[in-house]
């Protein structure tokens, strides 16, 4: 029962070394938002105020659910182009609910809410894995279907008044000083981390990397990635449950998230086709998307041209990632030799 | 759309599988059209016995004239999704194309007006296309990125409604012949025209085997840079005539023109819906006819039946994740007949630059 | 013709190319041999121009040649057939032959002049099966190499080919084919630079030998005037034999693990097979047999549609990997980058793949694992793309070794792994049966087959029809696979 000699080399003892390779995978949003927050503290010193500071984590946060969300669907190869639609429809349906049952426990249709965004998701996996309609393509028509809905129901304007037991949530703050937002933030990325560290969470990557190869090693590849469009879906609602409660009902609530929610995943170094990329760099791409709004407020940018530099940043940062990685823009393709020489 | 009616030059063919005239019903192409017939033919029925009437002059006609905008900007999505890319700025360059020939026709000549139109909209696209192929950022997050950017611009410039349309230019959205609005001759022009530029020219075949696997067309001595980048130009060219005839039809710029009405999701749906892999390679513009055409039928039933405006949003939703649902069925009568290799040696599936996503399942 | 001198090439600061030379006469085929990594595959690309060498000179009739540019080499009459076709399978053979030249008449495409010119060129080569209208796709494997070829007629006037281990994706009824074609090829003067580890092929085909070791030309042999055993030594540097472990010894072998009676599917018919603690069974078959179609039947991932196997004792036809995994069963696939590997994921996520994803079964403990395969990596948090072949065959084992299976099937144990690795491979999976695990070979290498097995099952059309004893020759298996008449067999070595 002799083995063969040859053994592995010792892992890298450095754990600092492991620590910078492991932010390698989304080190260019850690550099903007370094930059983007330095650009905040110059531009208002009053932003480091724990108060200010507090505010604007706390309107980064639904914007950091959703992007933790989208990275699941996103590392599992897929989009989920309907995370603004469930926010809107959380919201509306929200109010009318209490329009109904004005006397309803707020957790209750919280985690009402947060159900209805699961079940969501669920069809949405379901559709883009049984069926296999291509995710852009369920998600949109979800997104569809979603909106449609929930104006058809509501005869296209919102009415009703959420009450402020169930606004505290967003708006409001844990002992007088600390926004709930934070620390759904903050339970929300430990949680996303932990489940990333998981079985389910490094299954999900390698399923993103190469669904044949995971298929073969036993990996229920449909349940995978259904259950990554279900925690999206849920995180949807979370988002919409913090945007009902900071401002408020209204037929626009969500729209153009999920574009954000990429935008933000892909900021954060996430490879659009799935396998690569770390949740925290996602949510971080969130902070900075968020960070850089605040700052064009600050800088007295108007409300309206603070996306079109929004636009150019995005397409910078993600250009100049792209230049030292070939392989962004291309699905996987495997090839043996290195590709050094290669001209044009 | 595969066939060529020479008769001349085919060496003994010992067998061939698909007989060139034969109609395949597989053919998404063929499938969309026949699907358009159907929800007319189904749509009638339902009207009628509503109490109501269809495929009467005026119906006919707003149909044709419901689909002229969405079909503009759908023949110019389909260029680029088969050349493996996507454009999600198509929207806000509708929007700001009113705006800008509405304005300019107002002080100056609509001649001007037309070509600054066209200017503008070919830069935008050749802005999408370096962006994509210069600076190798993926087509979702590049043309998003320009979305964001042009939105930008609308916003801060316009608040309402701005410029005037005379009367002259106006008669492109509304005067028709016989029952055939004049815009719908419009889309027949631009899209033979993309057809032609697709399926007869050199680039379009280089558009086509860039789609369908960039590195082996490369390989092949295809310019796959610039070959995106004209497909992105062509593109805007197309929205640049929908914001056109919608300027035409709304006798003023709106800033809304093409958000409300969503073309940026709505045309790639339309394009999906005829049959064009989302991967880029495959299909093209006369299936996109025939799914822009199935979700304007739709429309005007639902206008007839008087359904809620909402409502149809849900039932367009399912429609089109239905349709991809049956176009993604494995086909049987083609595994069937062919033993399956592993991977060495056969081609390679085609890859997507715009939409990198893997999801034909094992 | 066509003379290349000391060229050499090196990647990230790697040197893969030392100074090599070669010349290729008009109508010659020169075979290029070696083992894998040991620089064919670089060499012919520098020639066609996918390469620029550091050092060295490319002379065409007597011009010196420099190429930045696979369409410059094309010009120049240089084309090369990749393994990987550069095919679109859904454009016609005409579209693609012409892809990058379509001739243009008043504006647009020719189709008819193109279509025409195909049709020419297809006839010019014998080849009358092929319609220049059909997709791609339509076509079987090995007509879609001949539009390949095709593709580089029509594009120059071609002088030199190059045809990158041609026969590799073939079925073996198709290999004749190609022989034939590539001499008609020949006879029109092109000179053919054919890369090739099946020696049979080179013997078969080709005037000159050239070997490449490492980086080095090692011989330039006359082919009429040696033997293959020269070739193999001049390749792997060393005699070929004793290059096995020693066979289970009759003791070893214990009660049967998996047992197989009258199974079938749709490829497989009358299946019936048992694998026993201790023992490696190989199975042997022309390509298109059956093999993989059998293993991937056992493992759940084509399966059986009727039939019945016990698995240790108890009834399990598995109807999907997860279930074979549960039962003890595992698979090394054939196609590692694409079926076995996560590329982008680091070596101990392989490595725990399936222990994660099939919960109760298997060890965490990855450490010991990787280091019983002899895995050489930058520790466990490399990505396994990174690796070579040989190694990342070491984690798809150590993958499966973690799941602690009872029966271990391996699809090709060796492809593209270089020879250190290979011979660490065979004898980790000889120690594997020692301990008792039963083990089933499918290999195309015959001498691996017959080296590695304590007995061979023979496969043809799908069924099993026969078995030998271990060591059993050459001829035997092959007169079993096709049914008497000698096939031409794949490879003695490497």
């Amino acid at each position: 029962m002799t083995t063969t000699t040859t053994t592995t080399e010792s892992p890298i003892p450095n754990t600092a070394v492991r620590a910078v390779r492991r932010l390698g995978t989304g080190a260019p949003v850690y550099a903007l938002l370094v930059v983007l927050l330095a650009a905040l503290a110059i531009t208002d010193p009053g932003f480091y105020e724990p108060d200010s500071f507090l505010a604007f984590v706390k309107r980064a946060a639904p914007l950091v659910i959703l992007a933790a969300g989208q990275y699941l669907v996103i590392v599992s190869g897929g989009f989920d182009l309907s995370v603004g639609a469930v926010v809107t429809a959380g919201v509306v349906a929200g109010a009318e609910f209490y329009g109904s049952y004005p006397d309803a426990h707020w957790l209750l249709v919280t985690a009402g809410l947060l159900v209805a965004g699961a079940v969501v998701g669920l069809a949405n996996g379901l559709i883009t894995t049984r069926l296999r309609v291509p995710s852009f393509i369920t998600t949109l028509g979800m997104m569809l279907i979603l909106e449609g809905a929930v104006f058809y129901w509501t005869g296209g304007s919102p009415q009703g008044v959420l009450p402020q037991s169930f606004r505290e949530f967003g708006r409001g703050t844990a002992g007088g000083w600390l926004p709930w937002a934070v620390p759904a933030c903050v339970v929300v990325g430990a949680a996303a981390v932990w489940l990333m560290r998981s079985d389910f969470g490094r299954t999900l990557l390698a399923t993103g990397d190469s669904e044949r190869a995971a298929n073969l090693a036993g990996v229920r590849v449909p349940r995978v990635r259904t259950l990554a469009f279900v925690l999206s879906g849920a995180a949807a609602a979370l988002a919409a449950v913090l945007v009902a409660g900071f401002s408020g009902v209204s037929a626009q609530a969500g729209r153009g998230l999920e574009f954000e929610a990429i935008t933000a995943v892909v900021l954060g170094g996430v490879l659009l086709g799935g396998g690569r990329g770390s949740v925290v760099a996602a949510m971080v791409g969130a902070f900075s998307l968020q960070a850089l709004f605040t700052l064009l407020n600050l800088q007295g940018i108007s409300g309206a041209l603070e996306s079109t530099v929004q636009g150019v940043i995005v397409i910078a940062a993600v250009g100049l990632g792209a230049t030292g990685r070939p392989g962004l823009n291309r699905p996987r393709r495997h090839r043996s030799q290195p590709s050094g020489g290669t001209s044009s | 759309m595969t066939a060529v009616p020479s008769g001349s030059a085919a060496p003994v063919a010992t067998h061939r599988p698909h007989a060139l005239g034969r109609v395949r019903l597989g053919d998404p192409v063929v499938a969309v059209w026949l699907a358009a017939l159907a929800v007319t033919l189904v749509g009638w029925i339902v009207v009628v016995m509503d109490g109501g009437e269809f495929m009467t002059r005026s119906t006919v006609t707003g149909i044709l004239q419901n689909s002229v905008a969405l079909g503009l900007v759908a023949v110019g999505q389909s260029v680029v999704i088969l050349t493996g890319s996507l454009d999600l700025s198509v929207a806000y360059l509708v929007s700001l194309g009113t705006l800008v020939a509405a304005e300019m026709m107002e002080s100056g000549s609509v001649l001007t007006a037309v070509l600054a139109v066209l200017a503008l909209s070919a830069a935008v696209g050749l802005a999408n296309g370096l962006i994509v192929t210069g600076l190798k950022v993926n087509a979702f997050i590049a043309t998003l990125g320009m979305a964001f950017i042009l939105r930008g611009y609308i916003e801060d410039t316009y608040t309402g409604p701005a410029g005037h349309v005379p009367a002259s230019f106006r008669r492109l959205g509304y005067d028709r012949i016989g029952f055939v609005p004049v815009s719908v001759l419009l889309l027949l022009a631009v899209a033979v025209v993309a057809w032609l530029i697709t399926r007869r020219t050199r680039v379009g075949h280089h558009m086509y085997a860039t789609g369908g696997d960039e590195h082996a067309a490369r390989l092949s001595g295809v310019r796959t840079g610039r070959t995106v980048v004209l497909a992105h130009v062509l593109c805007s060219l197309c929205v640049g005539a929908a914001a056109l005839f919608l300027a035409a039809r709304l006798g003023a710029g709106a800033p809304w023109a093409g958000t409300d009405a969503r073309y940026d999701l709505e045309s790639i749906a339309a394009v999906v819906l005829g049959g064009t892999a989302l991967a880029g390679g495959r299909g093209g513009v006369t299936g996109t006819l025939g799914g822009v055409l199935v979700l304007s039928v739709l429309d005007s039933i639902f206008n007839q039946l008087s359904v809620d405006p909402f409502f149809k949003n849900v039932v367009r939703g399912v429609v089109i994740i239905a349709a991809v649902a049956l176009y993604a069925r494995p086909r049987s009568d083609r595994a069937a007949g062919r033993p399956r290799r592993a991977g060495r040696g056969r081609v390679k599936p085609g890859g997507a630059p715009g939409l990198p996503g893997q999801e034909q399942s094992a | 013709m066509l003379t290349m001198s000391s060229v050499s090439k090196s990647f990230l600061g790697a040197r893969v190319l030392h100074g090599v030379s070669l010349d290729l006469e008009p109508g010659e085929v020169h075979a290029l041999v070696g083992e894998n990594g040991a620089g064919k595959s670089t060499l012919m690309k520098v020639l066609a121009g996918e390469y620029t060498p550091d050092e060295g000179t490319i002379t065409l009739d007597g011009t010196p040649r420099a190429f930045s540019h696979p369409v410059q080499a094309q010009a120049a009459g240089i084309a090369l057939i990749h393994q990987e076709f550069a095919l679109l399978p859904h454009r016609t053979v005409a579209e693609n032959v012409f892809l990058g030249r379509e001739p243009v008449r008043r504006g647009l495409v020719d189709r008819r002049a193109m279509e025409r010119r195909t049709a020419e060129l297809l006839a010019e080569l014998d080849e009358t099966g092929i319609d220049p209208r059909m997709q791609v796709r339509e076509l079987s494997v090995a007509r879609q190499q001949t539009v390949e070829i095709v593709k580089a007629l029509a594009a120059s006037d071609v002088r030199v080919l190059v045809m990158d281990e041609p026969t590799a994706p073939l079925a073996d009824h198709e290999v004749e084919l190609l022989y034939a074609l590539v001499r008609r090829l020949a006879a029109r003067g092109i000179g053919i630079l054919y890369i090739s580890h099946r020696l049979r092929e080179v013997f078969d085909l080709s005037r000159r030998i050239t070997v490449l070791k490492d980086g080095r030309k090692v011989a330039a042999l006359t082919t009429a005037e040696t033997t293959p055993d020269e070739v193999v030594r001049a390749m792997v540097g060393r005699e070929l034999r004793s290059y096995y472990p020693p066979r289970a010894e009759p003791g070893e072998i214990g009660e049967p693990l998996l047992t197989v009676t009258d199974a079938g599917n749709e490829r497989l018919t009358g299946i019936g097979l048992t694998l026993r603690a201790g023992e490696i069974t190989g199975v042997a078959g022309l390509q298109g047999s059956g093999r993989t179609s059998l293993v991937r039947a056992l493992f759940g991932a084509a399966p059986f549609t009727h039939g019945r196997m016990t698995v240790t004792g108890r009834t399990l036809l598995p109807g999907s990997p997860r279930q074979a995994i549960r039962g003890g069963i595992a698979l090394v696939t054939e196609d590692r980058k694409a079926e076995g590997l996560a590329l982008r994921q680091s070596v101990r996520d392989n490595a725990l793949l399936v222990t994660r994803a099939v919960s109760g079964v298997g060890t965490r403990e990855v450490g010991g694992l990787l280091e019983r395969v002899a895995l050489r990596s930058r520790g466990q948090g490399q990505e396994v793309r990174y690796l070579s072949g040989g190694n990342q065959q070491k984690v798809v084992i150590a993958k499966w070794l973690a799941a602690r299976p009872r029966v271990l099937l391996f699809d090709e144990p060796t492809r593209g792994v270089d020879v250190g690795a290979k011979s660490a491979i065979h004898t980790l999976v000889r120690e594997l049966a020692r301990e008792g695990l039963a083990v089933l070979i499918v290999s195309s290498e015959l001498p691996e087959l017959i080296g590695m097995s304590d007995r061979i099952l023979v496969m043809a059309d799908g069924a099993l029809v026969g078995e030998l004893p271990a060591g059993a020759a050459e001829e035997d298996v092959m007169r079993l696979a096709t049914g008497d008449t000698a096939g031409p067999y794949e490879g003695s070595a490497a």
